[in-house]
C-alpha cells in the first residue's frame, strides 16, 4: 500500500468526441500529501474541470493510474470508498443541489453513510456552523441566492466529512464579502480539521492561501511552485493569459530593485505598512 | 447633456399581499445622461437584477417612476417602444441561445425590428465584428459546439444588433476566465468610445468596472446607499470600507499610502506606477529594508 495521500502517476484523458469541449489532460504525474492546500489555476479549457471529475472517478483516466490512500479510482470495488474520502464540490450549485429543505440537503450524504440519526444531526449543526448558515437551516435552498447556495453546496459535501475536499470554481456566483468568507472557511478547515483542500479557480487572487500551486495550460502542468515562485514569474504567466496578483507584481518590482521582502506579507496594505515603517 | 434614465422614488415589492412579499427595491432615485457608463454594485440580493429588469420595463414598479429614453415605463403602450431602445443582456445570457446556427442567433433582434434582410445581414456582421467574432467562418456554426466564453459573446452580438440606445449588462463578466473578462471589457469601452450610447453594468466587482465607469450607484438590501461620481466615490473612504468594495490593486497602494500620513506624489494610475511610488519611499533616504 502507498498509504495515504492521493498519486497521479502518467495520467492522461482523451475524449474520442471531437464537438466536445472538456479538456484534455497529457502525462499528469503528481501528488497531494494530506493537509495540503493545493491550488489549480488554469484558464478556461485547461483541463481543471477535467482533473477533478478525476480525482473520483466521474471520469476514467485514458492513460495512467489515479491513487486516493492506495486505492485505484479504476476500481470499482474501492469507488464508494473513495468518493467517502473525497467530496467534490461544482462550480453550479444548482447542480447539486437536490432537497427541499437545507437540512435534508445537508443530511443527505451523512444518512447515506449509514450513520445514526443523533451523528447526521451533529454533522449536520457543524458544517451549518462552519459556513455561517445556521440560520438558514429551514429554508428551501431554491429561494436561497447564488451565493447561500454555493454555501450550503459546501456543507453538504462536508457533512461527509471528507479527507479530501475538491472545490471547482466555487467563487464564481459570489460577490466579494461571500467569496471571502468562502476562503476563509477554507483555510479554517485545512488548518483546524486537517482536510486537504484542493482548489481549482481561474483568478489568481483565490489561491494565495494554497502551499502549493500547480498551473494547467492545454492539459500540461505548466508551472508549479508556492504561490509566491509562480507569481514572481511574470512572464511565464502573462504569456499564457493570466496575470499574478497586484502584491505580487509589487514584490517582485521591489525585489528587482534589490528590496527583499518577506514570505508572511499576504496583502498590498500589510506590503506599504511594512515599507513605511522602515 | 441630456437625460436618458430617470429613476424618480422607485419601490418594487415581489408577490405583494402574498406570504412571500418581499420588498426588493424602496426609494431609488438615479438618473444617467446619454453617452454615460454607470456601474451598479452590491452584493448578492441587493436588488441590482431586479432593477435591470425596471429599466426596459420587464416587470414595472409598484411605486414611483422609471422614465427610459423619454418614456414612462408605467405606460403599457409605450413598452413596445422602450424594448426596442434597451437593450437587456441578462446574467449568463449564452443559456438564452436557441437558434441553430450563429447567424440566426444574432439575427433574431433585428429581424423582429421588421428590417428588411440586407440591413438584418449588415447587423449581424456588424455586430459580430465587433465582439471579435470573424462573421465569415462562424455564422453557419451550431452555438452549442461553441465555448461557454464564445456563446457569451454571441448571445451580446444579438443584443449589439439592436443598436440600443440604452445597454443593461447584467454581471457581463461573471464565471469568464481573465481572457474572456478583457474582451468583455474592450466591447464595452469600444461602445462607450461613441458617447451617445448609454450602458449599465451591473456587478459586485468594483475592481472590473472602476476605470470605465461615469457614475457609480450602489445597493444595499434594497436602498440606494450611494449614487453619484466615481471620483466622489473614492474620496469616501467610509463607503468603501463599510460595503467591503475591493478597489483595484494599485488604488490600495494609495489608500495604505495615505492612511500612514504620505501623500502619493502623483496620480497612480496602475501597478507599475505604484511600485515606482514605493520605490521612491524606501529610496527616500530611508536606506534598505
Amino acid at each position: 500500500m502507498n498509504g495515504h495521500g492521493i498519486q497521479l502517476i502518467n495520467v492522461g484523458k482523451e475524449f474520442k468526441n471531437p464537438d466536445s469541449y472538456k479538456a484534455a489532460l497529457t502525462n499528469i504525474n503528481l501528488t497531494i500529501h494530506e493537509g495540503e492546500y493545493i491550488g489549480i489555476l488554469g484558464l478556461n479549457q485547461s483541463g481543471k474541470s477535467t482533473l477533478a471529475r478525476l480525482l473520483n472517478g466521474l471520469l476514467k483516466p485514458s492513460l495512467g493510474r489515479i491513487l486516493v490512500n492506495g486505492m485505484d479510482v479504476d476500481s470499482s470495488e474501492q469507488i464508494r470508498e473513495i468518493r467517502q474520502l473525497l467530496g467534490i464540490v461544482f462550480q453550479n450549485p444548482d447542480n447539486q443541489l437536490i432537497c427541499p429543505v437545507v437540512e435534508e440537503e445537508i443530511a443527505f450524504g451523512p444518512e447515506n453513510l449509514g450513520l445514526s440519526p443523533s451523528e447526521v444531526n451533529k454533522r449536520v449543526s457543524w458544517a451549518l456552523e462552519i459556513v455561517g448558515m445556521q440560520d438558514m437551516r429551514y429554508h428551501a435552498p431554491h429561494l436561497l441566492s447564488g451565493g447561500q447556495k454555493q454555501k450550503v453546496a459546501l456543507a453538504s459535501v462536508l457533512a461527509m466529512e471528507p479527507s479530501y475536499l475538491v472545490l471547482d470554481e466555487p467563487t464564481s456566483m459570489l460577490d466579494p464579502v461571500s467569496r471571502w468568507e468562502i476562503l476563509e472557511h477554507l483555510r479554517k478547515i485545512n488548518k483546524e480539521n486537517h482536510i486537504t483542500i484542493i482548489l481549482i479557480s481561474h483568478n489568481p487572487e483565490d489561491l494565495l492561501d494554497a502551499n502549493r500551486l500547480i498551473v494547467l495550460h492545454e492539459g500540461f502542468i505548466y508551472m508549479q511552485g508556492t504561490p509566491r515562485e509562480v507569481y514572481a514569474d511574470m512572464e511565464k504567466l502573462t504569456a499564457i493569459g493570466l496575470k499574478p496578483p497586484g502584491l505580487y507584481q509589487l514584490i517582485q518590482q521591489l525585489e528587482e530593485e534589490g528590496y527583499g521582502i518577506d514570505d508572511n506579507t499576504s496583502t498590498i496594505p500589510q506590503l506599504v505598512e511594512k515599507i513605511c515603517q522602515k | 447633456m441630456s437625460k436618458i434614465i430617470d429613476i424618480k422614488d422607485l419601490s418594487y415589492v415581489y408577490l405583494p399581499g402574498s406570504p412571500y412579499e418581499q420588498q426588493a427595491l424602496k426609494n431609488i432615485n438615479i438618473s444617467l445622461n446619454q453617452g454615460e457608463l454607470l456601474g451598479l454594485f452590491g452584493g448578492n440580493g441587493s436588488g441590482k437584477s431586479t432593477l435591470a429588469k425596471l429599466l426596459n420595463g420587464l416587470i414595472y414598479p409598484t411605486g414611483g417612476q422609471v422614465t427610459v429614453c423619454g418614456i414612462d415605463t408605467n405606460i403599457k403602450e409605450l413598452r413596445h417602444d422602450l424594448w426596442k431602445k434597451v437593450g437587456l443582456v441578462f446574467q449568463y445570457p449564452e443559456q438564452q441561445i436557441f437558434e441553430s446556427n450563429v447567424y440566426d442567433e444574432v439575427a433574431y433582434g433585428p429581424r423582429n425590428l421588421g428590417l428588411s434582410e440586407s440591413e438584418v445581414k449588415t447587423r449581424v456582421f456588424e455586430a459580430l465584428d465587433r465582439v471579435g467574432i470573424f462573421p465569415d467562418s462562424m455564422v453557419n456554426l451550431s452555438p452549442v459546439k461553441l465555448s461557454g466564453g464564445v456563446r457569451r459573446r454571441i448571445a451580446i452580438a444579438g443584443i449589439l444588433a439592436l443598436e440600443p440606445e440604452v445597454l443593461v449588462l447584467d454581471e457581463p463578466m461573471a464565471g469568464l476566465d481573465p481572457l474572456g473578462q478583457n474582451l468583455m471589457l474592450e466591447i464595452i469601452k469600444a461602445r462607450q468610445e461613441k458617447k451617445t450610447q448609454t450602458t449599465i453594468i451591473i456587478s459586485h466587482n468594483l475592481k472590473d468596472i472602476l476605470a470605465l465607469a461615469d457614475k457609480i450607484a450602489i445597493l444595499e438590501r434594497g436602498a440606494l446607499v450611494f449614487h453619484g461620481e466615481v471620483q466622489e466615490l473614492l474620496s469616501k473612504i467610509d463607503i468603501l470600507s463599510q460595503f467591503r468594495l475591493e478597489l483595484p490593486d494599485y488604488l490600495q497602494v494609495a489608500y495604505a499610502l495615505n492612511a500612514r500620513g504620505i501623500k502619493p506624489n502623483n496620480d497612480i494610475k496602475n501597478i507599475n506606477e505604484a511600485g515606482l511610488e514605493l520605490i521612491r519611499i524606501i529610496s527616500g533616504g530611508k536606506g534598505k529594508l
